[in-house]
């Protein structure tokens, strides 16, 4: 009976096993040499700014997809070639299009993406402090006629009976 | 105004209700291309049957140049391909290949198993030529004018729908456009003879 337990440490160990050598693997995909650190550093962080054109929700460094490899390829070739950061944002943006850029530039065709939220949260603040502001409704006091005060007398007096 | 405010909600969520319900039938796939109205960019390639040739911008001819992206790897190829076929044989635009990041030799077999309804296929095997069209993966087919202007391109196989329905409009536009030209050079020398 103490056979059970052994078996689910070793499958838990070969399940993790696998997990973390299929990450290994995904990593190592391609593997690029960089002349200096800051060189790699820059090219990673152009491959999280950068989307992938197939694969709608990954950035370059996440997809393995054949386009995103060929595009990492041109990156590295660009950054080696010297190409500055945004020079190389135009060599995707005149290709793929703004959809390549997870922070979309601003022009008139982003200007909603931009400034929407702000225009909504202003938008709000106005109706809060528009409500807030509202005068209260008055309540006048009333006074009762002499005829009416004789009405609410009788009223009162059937009441007691 | 006061019983508008209170209906404000309602129409605010109906709003939002139809947005929503637009983006449910929108396919997010289609990515507007960024090369529409841009010249065909320059490339220097080999032809695919043939290592030695090599092939530029200039080497696509025609009035109206359909350029098509295809690989033996790609399942929607083979199921365009009896279209491209009828395209090519029809006569009215010059259709091209472009072999995107695939193998020679199995390539050109893919072309004798069935039939080639290229004039002739580029080879782009490290996909360079298909990162400066903006290529995402096969097929793709770009429409392509006399003045080497991308006039259109459509991501995904080509059927009979599609042809009626996004080429030939596109097509025939350009068609009328050329016409219009050749019409407008006519006259001009007409003009000119007619001084002399």
């Amino acid at each position: 009976m103490k056979i059970k337990p052994l078996c689910k440490a070793i499958v838990s160990i070969v399940f993790i096993y696998f997990m973390v050598a299929t990450n290994v693997l995904a990593r190592s995909a391609d593997t690029y040499e960089f002349q200096d650190a800051v060189t790699e550093k820059r090219f990673n962080e152009l491959n999280k700014e950068l989307r992938c054109p197939k694969c709608l929700n990954q950035n370059l460094a996440d997809s393995n997809s054949p386009i995103a490899q060929d595009l990492r390829r041109e990156v590295y070739d660009l950054l080696h070639q010297g190409k500055a950061d945004i020079e190389i944002m135009n060599y995707m943006v005149a290709r793929y299009g703004e959809f390549v850029l997870y922070r979309p530039r601003v022009s008139s065709l982003t200007y909603i993406l931009w400034f929407g939220p702000a225009i909504l949260i202003l938008l709000g603040v106005l109706v809060v402090v528009f409500i807030i502001r509202r005068k209260p409704i008055e309540r006048k006091e009333v006074e009762l006629s002499a005829d009416q005060q004789d009405k609410l007398k009788a009223l009162l007096k059937d009441k007691e009976l | 105004m006061n019983k508008l405010i209170r209906f404000l909600p309602l129409i605010l969520v109906l709003a939002l209700g139809l947005v929503l319900y637009r983006g449910l039938s929108l396919n997010p796939k289609d990515i507007p291309s960024a090369l529409v109205g841009k010249p065909m960019p320059e490339f220097s390639l080999t032809k695919l049957t043939d290592e030695s040739q090599i092939i530029t911008k200039d080497d696509l001819k025609g009035k109206i140049v359909l350029l098509n992206v295809w690989g033996t790897w790609c399942v929607y190829c083979k199921y365009e391909h009896p279209y491209l076929v009828d395209i090519a044989k029809g006569g009215r635009v010059a259709l091209y290949g472009l072999n995107y990041k695939d193998e020679r030799i199995a390539a050109n077999q893919w072309l004798k198993d069935y039939e080639d309804p290229y004039v002739f296929s580029i080879f782009d095997e490290s996909g360079r030529l298909g990162v400066d069209l903006g290529v995402t993966a096969a097929p793709e087919t770009f429409v392509i004018d006399a003045n080497a202007m991308i006039r259109m391109k459509h991501v995904g196989p080509i059927d009979a729908r599609v042809w009626q329905d996004k080429f030939l409009p596109v097509i025939k536009m350009i068609e009328s456009e050329q016409a219009g030209q050749s019409l407008n050079e006519l006259s001009n020398s007409e003009g000119v003879n007619s001084e002399d």
